[in-house]
């Protein structure tokens, strides 16, 4: 659905580029035919001869290097989320498999690491929207008590309920989390999840269980925001303890343990050391850097970025070929022009010139359309199997870039047949 | 002053396997200031030799000397930035720019010098009203009718100053009222302002105007 | 009075460079269409194939997968008791409780890691799982720390070589066999007795139950009783359908997606076409009028372009055909998001998406045909008479 409406929206977008460019055509002839000639007036005359073909091939140019760039922003979000989470924390899971728990017993040994400053867990809990099973966001179970003032420094509250009872916060717990630390149903939730919920602050809302079967409501007692790229906004968190109760019938299973570090220098060496603590337990562990267990996830795509490769070559393949054909035909049509500007002692070198700085104009017009187009749309764009979508300035010059070079070799055969064209042959055509 | 000597010139053209040889060890003298009409059957070879004048189209052998230069010398660039200085072309087709008004057509040679934008439009100006079009200048070609186009032509071929003027069929398209004025206006230009021009025509009234009057046939003058 | 078509074909005929190069742009949007559909069916028919009409699945209430349910031994035990499991040689039940596990491996010539299924079974799996057949090696000893791997993953992953071993827990498992399952996504999945894997794994728990049914018109009957029985707590699926659901998804995304990306493409295609068939039109104008004069209608000139334009699309979308023919069957992998595990599958390139991708290039064609070929049907023909 959002896609169609967003299909609905580019076209719209593609149609005013259509109507405006049609203005922009009238009014640079208006404007032409009052100036006086000059190599560059040459060159936009020149773009308006056939105004239609040029901003056709201008919005082909467009709709490809829109394409190219988008199919680059989601490489970027790829590649940008194997960057983000922290290097400075460890997440240690099941070894066999992310799915398996481990003990809770594990947290004192680990905690008694050296070099190890706190321990918290968190729990997938992997429930669906009862209403719309395939509207996903996460859930996490969390210890609030060490797993907030763990990462104070990457979220902010925006909106938390007062609480109705005064409690002592552990250290270290923002005083906005009073409400949700004094209630055992209480979740917190990201800005973005309570937009697109339509949630409200103190709304109780209800999650259906897949992994924990049941009904599970919870009340909205803070809202946050993100800090850092790395933590996400459609997410929901709720207490550890509660789940357990309710869920496990306390055999206090956890899924992954968050080790904060006192050394974070020593990052790879306290792995080890954990998991070499665990080795021969009922439950072996895998211990990595935050960032290195978030690049697992982005991983599972495999292909994924090979295929999306390909399809960007293919489409600008498509285009160079209608770009090429343009050109072709704008120059077939003006061979008889050519060779008068060469009778008038204009040189082979210039013609050249005028044939290909045409083209890149073009392409250069169309490309700069496509990619800006792509990059403030498709930063809109928030899929909930990646990170935010992102698009890289470094996306849009290379796409740019690209736009420029296929303007230059589909310009390149005919400001070639331009440059060596003899103008007895030219003239013979009238 | 310009004079245009033609010595000895063959012109052959290879299509597919045969050899055509279209002027055949021609001469001709156009002392300067003089006004020729190069009449002949089509196929004779008049615009062949009126291109080689030009600069546009290279000898099989033989030489072509405009003035102090042998153009069968320069080639490529130069070849170019001299016709730009001495050579005016008139078509029979006029070959304006359609994309161009008739301003910005006749300013289009001077591009090729230096010279200020202001400076380009005036010279311009002063082209297009000497051919009677002072009133037109922003008209596109096809707002103008045959005659006047022509004369956009001639304009453009005289705003650089050239010393020659070479002239194919210019009347070859228009009615006898327009032809009449261009042929008036290329007498003025040899008269008043002393341009050397060889006209190629099929017209008998049209070649009248000149001061002498050369018949070709087969490749070579035949009076 | 129509103008006989095989004007139009000698005219595209006519200009093989400007026929060409259109028709190659049309021909690489057709292309990536059918290779996003072949994609989509090809994910899907892995998974389709998986399941069987016959057999029917059960997991614990709520599950969305097998990896979130939970079927306790008793429940398996009564499941397979029920008279309505067929039964094989010995009157043994074609049932067969399964512990589903992901274990997380190395991608082999490619970075990172993915998750794999490991599925413990009953011995009988395989006997009313017909498809599944032992290509290398052999089969699992039933009681041994033996494990068969699929043939789609085995070249595609660390560990997986005959010989090899694997740690679960703290018990070491050898590779002793490769195993097909007619392409359906068991062939991404590794095997191994459910008696040795499930203490290893989950403690006494499976994580569902499959039987044949003996009777498969019963099923809606079958489905409400066992879904009722307190004993059990389970939803029933039939196994096909349960496979189909877990493809829907990325299916789903796959599409939508190529179509997006198409469209896009062929906004750029029909710009080309319609820079073509100006070009055409403009470059017969004389014929055009030609035409008029004879006495053809402008509706028969008009048609005739379209024609055209018609044709030339037709030639980039039998050309893209052709283009995305060569990868059908390629394997590729990824993750399905539904049950978080890797799943390996090929392209298929069926014919139906060979003739979307046909109708696709028709109406690149007649879209940008359309205003071309009327510019050329309502040519004044004062004018072009003119220019005759």
């Amino acid at each position: 659905m959002q896609i169609l409406l967003a299909l609905v929206a580019l076209i719209a977008v593609f149609g005013l580029a259509w109507a405006l460019l049609w203005a922009v055509g009238w009014g640079l002839r208006r404007l032409l035919g009052r100036t006086t000639v000059s190599p560059l007036t040459f060159l936009f005359v020149g773009l308006t001869r056939n105004w239609i073909r040029t901003v056709l091939t201008v919005m082909s140019v467009a709709a490809a290097l829109f394409l190219y760039v988008a199919l680059g922003g989601v490489l970027d979000t790829l590649k940008g989320a194997i960057q983000v989470g922290s290097e400075q924390r460890l997440i240690t899971r099941n070894g066999i498999s992310l799915v398996f728990p481990l003990p809770i017993a594990y947290r004192e040994r680990i905690a008694a690491v050296p070099g190890v400053q706190t321990v918290s867990c968190s729990n997938w809990f992997g429930g669906q929207d009862p209403n719309d099973p395939h509207n996903f966001y996460a859930q996490f179970a969390v210890d609030a008590a060490t797993y907030f003032p763990m990462y104070a420094k990457d979220v902010e509250f925006v909106e938390a309920s007062k609480p109705q009872v005064q409690v002592a916060l552990a250290p270290g717990v923002d005083p906005a989390l009073a409400a949700f630390m004094s209630e055992q149903t209480a979740c917190v939730v990201g800005v973005k999840l309570m937009k697109k919920m339509g949630w409200k602050l103190g709304q109780t809302v209800t999650v259906k269980g897949t992994i924990y079967p049941g009904n599970w409501p919870f009340t909205i007692r803070a809202v946050y925001r993100a800090k850092v790229k790395s933590m996400r906004e459609e997410t929901m968190f709720f207490h550890w303890q509660y789940l357990n109760q309710m869920g496990m019938g306390g055999q206090s299973f956890v899924g992954v343990y968050h080790l904060a570090l006192s050394q974070p220098e020593r990052a790879a060496d306290i792995a080890m050391q954990v998991d070499a603590m665990f080795e021969n337990s009922s439950a072996a562990t895998h211990t990595e850097t935050e960032r290195a267990f978030e690049a697992g996830f982005v991983s599972m795509y495999g292909n994924i970025p090979f295929v999306l490769r390909i399809i960007g070559l293919a489409v600008v393949f498509a285009i160079l070929l209608v770009a090429a054909n343009t050109m072709l035909m704008s120059f077939r049509e003006r061979t008889t022009e050519f060779g008068v500007l060469k009778t008038l002692g204009y040189s082979d070198g210039t013609v050249f010139a005028i044939v290909l700085a045409e083209a890149a104009v073009i392409t250069l017009g169309g490309g700069l359309l496509g990619a800006l187009l792509a990059k403030s749309l498709v930063q809109k764009f928030d899929l909930a199997v990646l990170p935010p979508m992102r698009v890289d300035w470094s996306t849009v010059y290379g796409g740019v870039g690209v736009a420029v070079l296929l303007g230059a070799v589909s310009a390149l055969i005919p400001a070639w047949q331009a440059m060596k064209l003899r103008i007895v042959d030219a003239l013979r055509r009238v | 002053m310009a004079s245009v000597q033609v010595s000895n010139v063959r012109k052959v053209y290879q299509r597919d396997q045969q050899q055509i040889p279209v002027l055949d060890g021609l001469s001709l003298d156009v002392v300067s200031g003089d006004f020729v009409a190069l009449m002949g059957p089509s196929g004779s070879g008049k615009t062949t030799l009126l291109n080689l004048i030009g600069g546009i189209d290279q000898p099989t052998s033989g030489e072509v000397r405009v003035g102090e230069e042998s153009i069968g010398r320069l080639s490529g660039r130069a070849l170019a930035k001299w016709r730009a200085r001495n050579i005016g072309f008139i078509f029979q087709l006029y070959n304006l720019i359609p994309v161009l008004t008739a301003i910005q057509n006749v300013e289009l040679p001077l591009l090729l010098v230096k010279m200020s934008g202001k400076e380009r439009r005036q010279r311009a100006l002063t082209a297009l009203e000497l051919v009677g079009l002072g009133d037109r200048i922003h008209h596109y070609p096809r707002q103008l009718s045959g005659g006047q186009e022509q004369r956009v032509a001639i304009a453009r071929a005289i705003v650089s100053d050239p010393s020659v003027l070479l002239a194919d069929e210019p009347t070859g398209d228009l009615d006898r009222k327009s032809a009449e004025e261009i042929l008036l206006l290329l007498e003025r230009l040899n008269q008043e302002f002393q341009k050397t021009i060889v006209m190629v025509t099929h017209d008998p009234h049209a070649a009248e105007r000149a001061r002498r009057v050369v018949h070709l046939d087969k490749g070579v003058l035949s009076n | 009075m129509a103008i006989p078509i095989s004007y139009n074909v000698r005219n595209i005929l006519h200009r093989p460079a400007a026929t060409l190069t259109t028709a190659l742009g049309i021909a690489f949007t057709v292309a990536i269409l059918i290779g996003a559909l072949a994609l989509a069916s090809g994910f899907q028919a892995a998974l389709l194939e998986t399941g069987s009409d016959d057999n029917l699945l059960l997991m614990r209430k709520g599950a969305d997968g097998e990896i979130s349910s939970g079927v306790t031994r008793d429940a398996a035990n009564i499941i397979r008791a029920l008279p309505d499991v067929a039964t094989g040689e010995g009157g043994r039940p074609l049932a067969s409780a399964e512990v589903v596990v992901l274990t997380n491996k190395p991608r082999l010539g490619q970075p990172g890691t993915s998750n794999l299924t490991v599925r413990g079974v009953d011995p009988e799996a395989l006997k009313f799982r017909s498809r599944v057949r032992i290509v290398e090696g052999r089969m699992f000893e039933p009681g041994a720390a033996e494990i068969i791997v699929g043939r789609r993953i085995a070249k595609r992953f660390a560990d997986c070589r005959i010989g090899d071993k694997m740690r679960f827990g703290q018990q070491d498992f050898t590779v002793v066999g490769h195993f097909e399952a007619g392409g359906s996504s068991f062939e991404s999945e590794i095997w191994g007795d459910n008696k040795v894997l499930m203490p290893v794994f989950r403690g006494d728990v499976f994580q569902s139950v499959t039987f044949r049914m003996k009777n498969p018109a019963r099923f809606a009957a079958l489905k409400r009783e066992l879904e009722a029985d307190p004993r059990l707590g389970v939803d029933v699926h039939r196994e096909r359908e349960f496979y189909n659901d877990q493809a829907g998804l990325l299916a789903t995304t796959i599409r939508i997606a190529g179509v997006f990306i198409v469209i896009i493409m062929a906004v750029g295609a029909i710009f080309g076409a319609m820079n073509t068939m100006f070009a055409a039109v403009s470059a017969r104008t004389r014929e055009i009028s030609t035409l008029l004069i004879l006495g053809f209608s402008p509706l028969a000139v008009m048609l005739s372009f379209m024609l055209e334009s018609l044709f030339l699309a037709l030639l980039g979308g039998a050309l893209g055909c052709l283009i995305a023919l060569p990868i059908n069957g390629i394997v590729t992998s990824t993750t399905n998001f539904s049950s978080f595990s890797e799943v390996a599958f090929a392209f298929r390139v069926t014919p139906l998406a060979m003739g979307v991708g046909l109708v696709f290039a028709a109406m690149m064609g007649v879209v940008g045909g359309f205003l071309p070929s009327l510019h050329a049907a309502r040519q004044p023909l004062a004018q072009s008479v003119r220019e005759l």
